[in-house]
This record gives structure tokens, C-alpha cells and sequence, in this order.
């Protein structure tokens, strides 16, 4: 009986599941071996949508250009964060005031944050290049150059570094201080104390993160879509530098019509963030520690 | 108790699925996506067509066209009834099936086909049968900027897109920092460039020898004017929309545009000096795009006939007539002039541009919208492609890489010319 019940409240997460998760990716795999166009009904064609990505020129593009963008990206969103959480932590009495404004870029929609970064970042009179202006730099042109492109993405992506932050300050809180005590008395230097206090303390929350934001910079989008393929990308000329995988694959459905050659490139996709994630699972035994472990 | 959760499974389920009849399911209901009412031009129109049919219940979806959103519903079998959108994408649509012919609609109704210009007629037939209405036709003019080409000794009358090498000339002597000498509005302007120097981007090999120069000459004026990042990061400054637009500030000489812009410079800032001149081909003969938009009828719509009624008294030029006047009077009411409507019915803009057109003594609509009309007729439009959206981007792709100095222009339109033929393959091939 008390199996049962407890089946009962498993259902509606079963629903939900089968219904928006299994179900679509199911249907999302079957539909990859088809050519489907949205107006005629699918034609089985076997793996070809597998072999033409493997031929797609944009793919590969799209692929590495992602690739470039993840690995500049979670380092950068990790160093960011954890120099937040440490000011954060030594906020004092104003800690709540300081933590609530670094959480508020948070809440910005993501396609008002690709508008306003293009303000920002615009070559000629943008805010950033006006900031790199009074140290003496030159800025460079972060929306039109392509090789300055990606990196100026990764820019306007630390605008919400305060997610991640409040999750270290969180995880820093929990290093019990005897430790820099003990660190202290041995003669440890503040960078030795973090070194080997600090980060194997917070260690299952930087893994954590770090999984959590490769997922999502794989998976990146909106930003990207809105300020260079939207309504703008039709005077845009940067080609290829923001094309990432998902708007490669957002532009073969729904623009080409293409559902089943997007689904392989989704099945792409999901065996990619699988390869990356297993490789950090695997990295994660000898870097990540836990409390309790031995 | 089980009877009680399978109530609820089942409210669910019918909600998500929306299963049962909707509103748009009702008789004598209109129910369009892609078009919007943000002025007097589309609401005179509706109101127009809501007197003399009273007993209809239109609902305008406002919004602009998504593509995705349409084809999704149509797929779903749960389309509008008429669909606005730009008519070198219905051109595509109707080569896929995606919406119906209009022939029997327009038969039964009297309509003139005549009446539309040709170019933008040609756009929305397919294999002979027509598919749309065209709505509004746009067509590109050059605009110049005489205090900026005079303060450098330049004759605005002097220039022209004609010759090649002086129009290359005239960039060199005009260029300064902070300023756009002059814009060939590439990619998107590349079909006129391509005409202008003989070909039809549209059934033409894309790395034809003709289109390659015209990609090389146009991305050779924007690398002589510093190079696209920066040329594109300033050209992003612009305040294209305000009184302190590019021509005021004087920021740009001089660039082709969209006819709208005309009436765009005379609303916000009426005293501005500019010249209104045709582009012209090599030989020197004017020369412009006609794009715009059309109304259709989807595969699958509830009220077929509502609908053809509906599209046919919206783009009848008594209506277009109604619309213009209602626009005129707005304006007036706020001191400002009224440039007229660019229609793609020849007898409505005839009837628009002696009846109600009103500059009230603005030089840019006096002098600009005589040069319009004149091309209107005259204007080419890009031939429909059951790949239409697959082919613009393969060859936008292709200048933006020669813009970018990724490729040369010769590999960048080969390229975009495989993309081309790939994507018409895939296309004939269902």
C-alpha cells in the first residue's frame, strides 16, 4: 500500500516526463531518420541526416564556434564568481544589500541583454571601448569584427556571473574556519590557504557549476540569435562568427523547414554535452572532494 | 477516488491538446496572422471591410509574420484564415503547398489582376495560378546628402551608381572619419547591384562572373571605407529614426534605401537637404526592386470565402483610397505631411498620388515621390523559389564572408551557389 501511494505521487512528475520530455525525445529521434518538412507527411530516408552533418560544412563551423565560446566562457564565469563570492563574503553588514546586487543582472530577459550589450559593445561608441578609452587601449569592434565577435559574447554572458556567485558564497560559508586556522598556524599564504583550503572545500560546488554552465554554453542561443540572425541579422555581415550549434540547428527547422536533418543535428548534439559531461564526471574523482569522504 | 483522478488526467489532457472547437471555429469569424495595425493605412482598411460586412468577426492576430508560427499551424491543421506576409516568402509557400491558389477567388469576385503591378503579381504566382494579393510595394532609390557631397565639391547631380570606377572615385574623395561616403547596402542590396550589372540573382548561377564583380565592387567600397567591422559598428550608431538621423548629422553622403525612408525623412526632419535620384545600371538607365507584401489564403483555412472577400477589399484601391485619406487627415491633424502610399495596385496609387497626396511644401516628398512613381513601374522583383528564404541566405552568407575577408568573392559564390543548388535539391526533391 505505502509503495503504491508513493507511486500516486511520482505521477504527476511521470506525466510531466513522459509527456514533455521522453515523448519529444523519442519522436525528436524517430523524426531524425526522416525527412519532414512540416507540410508533407515524413519520408524514412535512414541515416542520411546523420551522414550530410557529418558533411555540413556549418556544423563544423558552428560546432567549433560554440566549442570556442564554452571553453572561454565557464573559466571565465568560474574565476568571476568565486572573486565575487570572496568580496561578497566580506561584505560585513551590508552583505544582504551587496549580494542582492549581484544577483539583479540575473533577472534581466535575455533578449533585452543582447539589445543593451549591442549598445554597449558597439566598436565606435560603446560604453566598454569609452571604459578601455580612459586606461589608454583601443577597444576593439566586439559586434562587427569576427574575431572579436565570440569573446565579446563572453563579456556580455558575465553579466549574470551573480548565479553563480551567491552558489560559492554559499559553499565558502560552509569551509568550517578551523581549517585557516590550522593553515595559518603552518604558515600558509592567503593563496596557499585558498589553494588548499578554500577550493578542495568548495570543490563539489565548482563541480557543480562547472557541469551545469558547459551544459549551458553548449546549449547557447538567445543572446547570440538575437543580436546577430533576429531581425537584425538581415543587415548583419559578421557570417559566421556567432554561428552556434542550437542557431544552426533553430535555422535549418524553422527556416529551411528542415525537422528531420535539425533532429539529427539535435541527437548531435545531445551525444556531444554527454562526451563533455562524462569526461568532468570522470576528471571529478580525483579533483572533487566531499565532506564525509574518505 | 480513481474516477476522480481520471477526471482530472482527462481535463488536462483535453486543455493541452485543446481538444473541441475553438472561437476561430465559429461561423462568420476571420481570424490573420502577420499583420498588424499600427497605423491608418491597416485600420481604415479593416474598418472598410467590418462596414460592409458587419455580421463578420475579425480578428487581426497583431504581430509581425513568423514564419515558424505559421507553418507550425498549418502543419497543425490549425491555420488562420489569411496570412500577411512578404510576398517573395508566399512565392515559396505556394510552390510547397502551403497555401491556396486565389484563381476562384478572384474570378468570382471581378478582381482586375491587371490593376496589381506586374512585378509584384509575378511574385505570388506559381506555375500560372496566383496564390496572393500584393499589399504595399517598396522600391529603391538613391538617396544623397547635398550638404555633405557640396561641402566636398561634389555636384549631387553628379552622382550616380552608372559608372563603377567614379563611383569608386567619389568614395575615396569623400571618405572621412565619421563619415559613410557612400553605403551600397550590401548583402541585402545585392539583387540590385547584380541587375545593375546585367544579371537576375534569381535563376542565375550566384557565382556567375556578373554577380562576383558586383560582390567584389561592393565589398571593394566598403574596405576602401575602412573595412566592414568598423564601417558596420559606426553604421550601427545611426539614429536612422530620429530627428537626428545620418543625413542631419552628416555622417552619410550618400546610400540606395527603401522608398518608406522618403516619407521616414520628411516626418522627422522635414528640413533636411537631400537629392531623391533613381539607381541606375551600367548603361545608365534607371533601375529598382519592388518588394512588399500580399495577403493569401492558407492550406486548411475554416472560412476560405470570408477570407478571399477580406483580402479582396483590402488591397481594392477604393479601400486603399479610404486608407489614404484616413492617413492624410492623422497627419494633418498633427501638422505633418503626408507623402502618399506606396501601393502595389496601380489604379489606387494613380487615384492616391492626384487625389490625396499632401506634402504641405516639404521638399524631400515634393521632389522624392516623383522619382518613386516613376520607377514603380519599371521596378523588377526577385522570381519565387520554392527555396526562397534557403537561396537569400546562401547568398548573403556568401558577400558576408567576402565583407568579413574570409574568402575571396569568386570561392565565396561558388560556395553560396552549392549551398544554392543543395537546398533546391532538397526542395524539388519532396
Amino acid at each position: 500500500m505505502t509503495g503504491r501511494a508513493g507511486w500516486w505521487f511520482l505521477l504527476p512528475w511521470i506525466v510531466g516526463f513522459l509527456a514533455f520530455t521522453a515523448g519529444p525525445m523519442a519522436f525528436s529521434l524517430w523524426l531524425s531518420l526522416n525527412h519532414y518538412d512540416m507540410l508533407e507527411p515524413p519520408e524514412y530516408v535512414g541515416l542520411d541526416n546523420y551522414r550530410e552533418a557529418l558533411t555540413d560544412d556549418r556544423v563544423g563551423t558552428a560546432l567549433w564556434n560554440t566549442l570556442f565560446f564554452t571553453a572561454l566562457h565557464v573559466p571565465s564565469q568560474v574565476v568571476l564568481a568565486l572573486a565575487l563570492a570572496g568580496l561578497l563574503r566580506r561584505a560585513g553588514r551590508a552583505a544582504g544589500f551587496f549580494r542582492t546586487v549581484v544577483y539583479l543582472p540575473v533577472m534581466t530577459p535575455p533578449v533585452a541583454l543582447a539589445a543593451l550589450f549591442l549598445l554597449l559593445l558597439n566598436g565606435q561608441n560603446g560604453a566598454v571601448n569609452a571604459f578601455l578609452g580612459w586606461f589608454g587601449f583601443t577597444g576593439p569592434n566586439w559586434t562587427t569584427d569576427p574575431v572579436w565577435i565570440k569573446p565579446g559574447l563572453v563579456v556580455m554572458s558575465l553579466w549574470t556571473v551573480g548565479s553563480t556567485a551567491v552558489l560559492y558564497l554559499a559553499a565558502l560559508t560552509r569551509v568550517p574556519p578551523e581549517r585557516y586556522e590550522a593553515a595559518r598556524l603552518d604558515g600558509a599564504s592567503p593563496w596557499r590557504q585558498f589553494w588548499h583550503v578554500t577550493l578542495p572545500g568548495i570543490s563539489g560546488t565548482v563541480y557543480f557549476t562547472v557541469v551545469v554552465n558547459t551544459i549551458a554554453s553548449l546549449q547557447v542561443f538567445t543572446e547570440a540569435y538575437t543580436m546577430f540572425f533576429g531581425a537584425r541579422g538581415k543587415q548583419s555581415g559578421e557570417g559566421d562568427a556567432a554561428l552556434f550549434y542550437v542557431i544552426h540547428l533553430f535555422r535549418e527547422a524553422f527556416e529551411s523547414l528542415r525537422m528531420g536533418y535539425a533532429s539529427a543535428l539535435a541527437w548531435g548534439l545531445f551525444v556531444v554535452i554527454a562526451v563533455v559531461t562524462a569526461v568532468q564526471v570522470r576528471l571529478s574523482r580525483r579533483y572533487v572532494h566531499y565532506e564525509g569522504e574518505r | 477516488m480513481r474516477g476522480w483522478l481520471v477526471g482530472v488526467v482527462a481535463v488536462l489532457v483535453c486543455g493541452c491538446g485543446g481538444l473541441g472547437a475553438t472561437p476561430a471555429d465559429a461561423p462568420n469569424t476571420l481570424v490573420t496572422m502577420g499583420f498588424g495595425q499600427p497605423d491608418e493605412h491597416a485600420t481604415a482598411r479593416v474598418a472598410v471591410f467590418r462596414a460592409a460586412h458587419p455580421e463578420v468577426d475579425v480578428r487581426i492576430n497583431e504581430g509581425a509574420f513568423d514564419e515558424q508560427q505559421f507553418l507550425s499551424a498549418v502543419a497543425a491543421e490549425d491555420p488562420p484564415d489569411l496570412v500577411y506576409a512578404e510576398r517573395r516568402k508566399l512565392g515559396s509557400y505556394a510552390a510547397r503547398g502551403a497555401v491556396l491558389s486565389l484563381d476562384d477567388c478572384v474570378r468570382e469576385h471581378g478582381v482586375d489582376l491587371g490593376e496589381f503591378r506586374e512585378a509584384a503579381l509575378r511574385q505570388v504566382t506559381h506555375e500560372g495560378r496566383v496564390y496572393g494579393l500584393p499589399d504595399f510595394a517598396m522600391t529603391r532609390v538613391l538617396i544623397l546628402n547635398n550638404s555633405a557631397l557640396r561641402a566636398a565639391g561634389v555636384d549631387p547631380a553628379s552622382v550616380s551608381t552608372t559608372d563603377w570606377s567614379a563611383l569608386a572615385e567619389l568614395v575615396a574623395r569623400l571618405n572621412r572619419p565619421k563619415r559613410i561616403a557612400f553605403d551600397p547596402k550590401v548583402p541585402e542590396f545585392l539583387p540590385l547591384w547584380a541587375k545593375a550589372n546585367g544579371v537576375d540573382l534569381v535563376g542565375t548561377r550566384l557565382d556567375d562572373p556578373r554577380v562576383v564583380e558586383a560582390v567584389r565592387y561592393t565589398a571593394e567600397l566598403v574596405r576602401r571605407q575602412g573595412g566592414w567591422a568598423s564601417f558596420k559598428a559606426f553604421r550601427d550608431t545611426f539614429d536612422q529614426f530620429g530627428a537626428q538621423n545620418a543625413y542631419v548629422t552628416g555622417q552619410l553622403a550618400a546610400m540606395p534605401m527603401e522608398s518608406w525612408y522618403l516619407n521616414t525623412l520628411a516626418t522627422n526632419s522635414p528640413d533636411v537637404d537631400v537629392t531623391i535620384a533613381p539607381f541606375t545600371d551600367r548603361r545608365g538607365r534607371p533601375l529598382t526592386e519592388s518588394s512588399g507584401q500580399a495577403w493569401a489564403i492558407p492550406k486548411g483555412a475554416r472560412h476560405p470565402d470570408l477570407a478571399c472577400r477580406f483580402l479582396v477589399t483590402m488591397t481594392d484601391a477604393d479601400t486603399w483610397v479610404t486608407a489614404a485619406t484616413a492617413r492624410r487627415d492623422a497627419l494633418a491633424a498633427k501638422g505633418k505631411p503626408y507623402g502618399g502610399t506606396f501601393t502595389a495596385n496601380r489604379v489606387a496609387d494613380e487615384r492616391i498620388f492626384r487625389e490625396v497626396f499632401d506634402p504641405r511644401g516639404n521638399r524631400i516628398l515634393e521632389r522624392g515621390v516623383p522619382q518613386v512613381l516613376a520607377l514603380q513601374d519599371e521596378a523588377f522583383a526577385l522570381a519565387p523559389s520554392p527555396a526562397a528564404s534557403e537561396l537569400v541566405r546562401a547568398w548573403e552568407g556568401g558577400v558576408n564572408r567576402v565583407l568579413t575577408g574570409r574568402q575571396s568573392p569568386e570561392d565565396a559564390m561558388a560556395q553560396a551557389q552549392r549551398e544554392a543548388e543543395r537546398a533546391l535539391r532538397r526542395v524539388g526533391a519532396r
